[in-house]
C-alpha cells in the first residue's frame, strides 16, 4: 500500500457517522426542541422587552451566538466520545494496529464529528429562520467561519477524547470550561453592554473572537474587527493540530 | 524455512521501570504455528503487542516480511491479524459491519466474498446481521478472529484465544487454526494451556520474566527433554536399596513399596533390561510396572521453576 490510506479514513468516518444515524431522532429533534425554547424564552418572553441591539432585533441578534453554542457542544462531544469510547471498550486495538496514520485517523473522526455539528448547525439556523427574520450578509464567511469552528472544536473534542480517563472528565472540560465561556463570550448580548472593566476582562475569553466573527457574517456588526477573530480561529486550530500530532507521536494514553 | 517475523533483541520496559520483555531474539517461519506459553505476566501479550503496533519498543526491532514494524508501519501492519485476548467489540454494531470495517480499515477494497466465506468459516454467516451484544461468548470470540481476517492477513497473532472458553469450543479454535495453517496463514497464538500447545503448535517458545526461555520443534523438545519413568510395584516393601542396584537411577518411594526408574528415551539404551536382569539378581519380585512419559506441561514448569530460582 502506497501514498495515504482513504479507504482507512472513509472506515472510520462511515463508523462514526452511523453512530450518528442509528440515533437520528435524537440528534435531530432535541437541538430543534433546545432552539426553540430558547427563543421561547430569550426571543419572545425576554427579547420583546428589549430593544434592538446594534440594529439588530434581539431575537435575530441571538441567533449566531445560539449556534456556536450548539455547534462548538455538539463538536467536542461526538469527537471526544468518538474516540474515548473505542479506548473504555478496549476496540481501540484495531486502530493502533491498523496501516492509518494520525493524520488518518484523525481525519475520520474529526471529519465525523464535524459533519454532525455542521448539520445540527445547520438544523438551528433553519429553527430559527421561523422565529425570527434574519438575514446572512456574508454567505462565504458564514460558511468558513462555521466550518472552522466545527473542525477546530472537533479536534478540541478529540483531544478531551484522549485525555479523558474516565467519563466524568469527558464531560468535565465541555460543562466547566466550554459552556460558560461561550455564554460569557456575547452569545446572548454584545460585549459593548458591558461595564468597561469586564469589557477587558471577556477580551481574554477566546470564544468572543469566534461569536463576534460568526455574527459579523450574519449583520455585518463586530465586537472585535474580523480579522481579529479569523487568526483567533486560525491560532485554535493549529494549536489543537499541534497537540493532536504531539499526542500521536508520543503515544501519550494510547501507545504505552 | 526462511522467517517471515524476524524479532530482533526486543526491549520494552515501561514508564514505572517494569520490564516486560528483556532482548527477546525470534524468528517466526512462514506458515508455522508457533505457540509461545508461559505464566501469566511473561510478557506474552506485551511481545504481541509491540509486533502489532500496540506498545512501543524501548529496543530493539522487529522486520514482518523485512518491513521494519516502525520506519515501514504501513506495509508491517497491512500483514498482520490480531486477535485480542479480551473480548472488545463494540456491542451495537452488526456482525458484518464490524467485519467490512476491518477490512475497510486495513484500506482493502470491499469484497463481500471474501468476507462471507471468512463469516462461514467461523460459523457466523447466519449471525452476519445480528448485533454483537446478542452473541454469546465463544461467537464474539469468532467475530474478533472474522475481523482480525478481513484483510487477509498472512501472519495471525491469537492472545489467548481459548482463554474461558469450554471444551468444546476449544476444539472448534483448533479446528480453526488448522483450517487457517492449511490455507498458508502463519500463526502465533499464546497461551498458558499445555494441551493447547501440544494439540496445534509446530514450534513451542517458553517465555518467563520477559526472556524466551527456548523455542523449539514440539516433537523435539518432547523427545529431547521428555523423560520416561519406570514404576515398579514391590511384592514386598523395601527398607533400602540393595547394594546391587546402585547403579541405577533409582528412586525407593511408598515407603519402601516402589521403585521408580527415570530414562531418557532419546538415549541409545533405556538400561530396562540390565534393570530387571539385576532386580532378579538380588531377588527383588515384582507385582506390577508400569511406565509414564513426561508431558510438555512437565517441561514447562520445570524450565519456569529453574529459572526461578536462578
Amino acid at each position: 500500500m502506497t501514498g495515504p490510506n482513504w479507504r482507512g479514513i472513509g472506515a472510520i468516518y462511515r463508523f462514526e457517522m452511523s453512530r450518528f444515524f442509528r440515533t437520528l431522532l435524537q440528534s435531530f429533534v432535541s437541538p430543534v426542541i433546545s432552539t426553540s425554547l430558547y427563543f421561547v424564552v430569550f426571543g419572545a418572553a425576554i427579547g420583546s422587552r428589549i430593544e434592538q441591539v446594534e440594529g439588530v432585533s434581539y431575537g435575530a441578534f441571538i441567533v449566531p451566538g445560539l449556534v456556536m453554542l450548539t455547534v462548538m457542544t455538539q463538536s467536542i462531544t461526538n469527537a471526544s466520545f468518538g474516540i474515548y469510547f473505542p479506548k473504555f471498550i478496549g476496540t481501540i486495538y484495531e486502530l493502533l494496529s491498523a496501516p492509518v496514520n494520525f493524520l488518518e485517523i484523525v481525519l475520520g473522526y474529526v471529519g465525523a464529528a464535524a459533519t454532525k455539528a455542521l448539520f445540527i448547525g445547520t438544523v438551528i439556523m433553519v429553527t430559527a429562520s421561523m422565529f425570527v427574520e434574519m438575514q446572512v450578509m456574508h454567505p462565504f464567511a458564514m460558511v468558513a467561519f462555521l466550518m472552522l469552528t466545527c473542525v477546530s472544536f472537533a479536534l478540541f473534542g478529540f483531544i478531551i477524547g484522549i485525555w479523558a480517563e474516565n467519563f466524568e472528565q469527558l464531560q468535565l472540560v465541555p460543562l466547566l470550561i466550554v459552556t460558560p465561556l461561550v455564554f460569557l463570550g456575547g452569545s446572548f448580548y454584545s460585549i459593548s453592554m458591558l461595564p468597561p472593566a469586564w469589557q477587558t476582562v471577556t477580551m481574554f475569553n477566546p470564544v468572543v473572537y469566534l461569536i463576534s466573527g460568526f455574527r459579523w457574517s450574519f449583520y455585518g456588526v463586530a465586537d472585535v474587527p474580523i480579522g481579529l477573530s479569523l487568526l483567533a480561529i486560525g491560532l485554535f486550530l493549529g494549536l489543537c493540530m499541534a497537540a493532536v500530532w504531539w499526542i500521536f507521536r508520543s503515544g501519550w494514553r494510547l501507545r504505552p | 524455512m526462511s522467517a517471515i517475523v524476524k524479532v530482533d533483541r526486543l526491549e520494552k520496559t515501561y514508564a514505572d521501570g517494569f520490564q516486560a520483555l528483556s532482548s527477546v531474539s525470534l524468528d517466526i517461519a512462514h506458515g508455522e504455528v508457533l505457540a509461545l506459553l508461559g505464566p501469566n505476566g511473561a510478557g506474552k501479550t506485551t511481545l504481541i503487542s509491540t509486533i502489532c503496533g500496540l506498545v512501543q519498543p524501548t529496543g530493539g526491532s522487529v522486520h514482518v516480511d523485512g518491513h521494519d514494524i516502525a520506519a515501514d508501519y504501513r506495509q508491517a501492519r497491512a500483514l498482520i491479524g490480531l486477535v485480542p485476548q479480551e473480548i472488545t467489540l463494540e456491542p451495537f454494531d452488526k456482525v458484518i459491519s464490524s467485519v467490512r470495517f476491518s477490512r475497510g480499515l486495513f484500506g482493502k477494497p470491499r469484497d463481500e466474498a471474501h468476507i462471507e466465506r471468512t463469516l462461514r468459516q467461523l460459523s457466523l454467516w447466519d449471525k452476519r446481521n445480528s448485533r454483537i451484544k446478542e452473541l454469546s461468548g465463544g461467537m464474539k470470540r469468532r467475530v474478533l478472529i472474522a475481523k482480525a481476517l478481513a484483510h487477509e492477513p498472512r501472519i495471525l497473532f491469537l492472545d489467548e484465544p481459548t482463554a474461558g472458553v469450554d471444551v468444546e469450543l476449544r476444539r472448534g479454535m483448533w479446528d480453526t487454526v488448522a483450517g487457517l495453517k492449511a490455507d498458508g496463514v502463519t500463526i502465533i497464538l499464546t497461551t498458558h494451556y499445555i494441551e493447547e500447545a501440544e494439540a496445534i503448535a509446530d514450534r513451542v517458545g517458553v517465555i518467563n520474566k520477559g526472556r524466551i526461555l527456548l523455542v523449539e520443534d514440539k516433537d523435539k523438545l518432547m523427545a529431547r527433554m521428555g523423560r520416561k519413568q519406570l514404576r515398579i510395584e514391590l511384592h514386598e516393601p523395601l527398607t533400602a536399596l540393595p547394594e546391587g542396584l546402585s547403579g541405577h537411577d533409582l528412586e525407593l518411594v511408598d515407603d519402601g513399596a516402589a521403585l521408580v526408574y527415570t530414562y531418557d528415551t532419546a538415549g541409545p539404551r533405556t538400561g530396562i533390561t540390565r534393570l530387571l536382569s539385576d532386580l532378579a539378581a538380588a531377588g527383588i519380585v515384582l507385582r506390577d510396572i508400569q511406565t509414564s512419559q513426561s508431558s510438555l506441561e512437565d517441561i514447562f514448569v520445570g524450565l519456569v521453576q529453574e529459572e526461578d530460582a536462578a
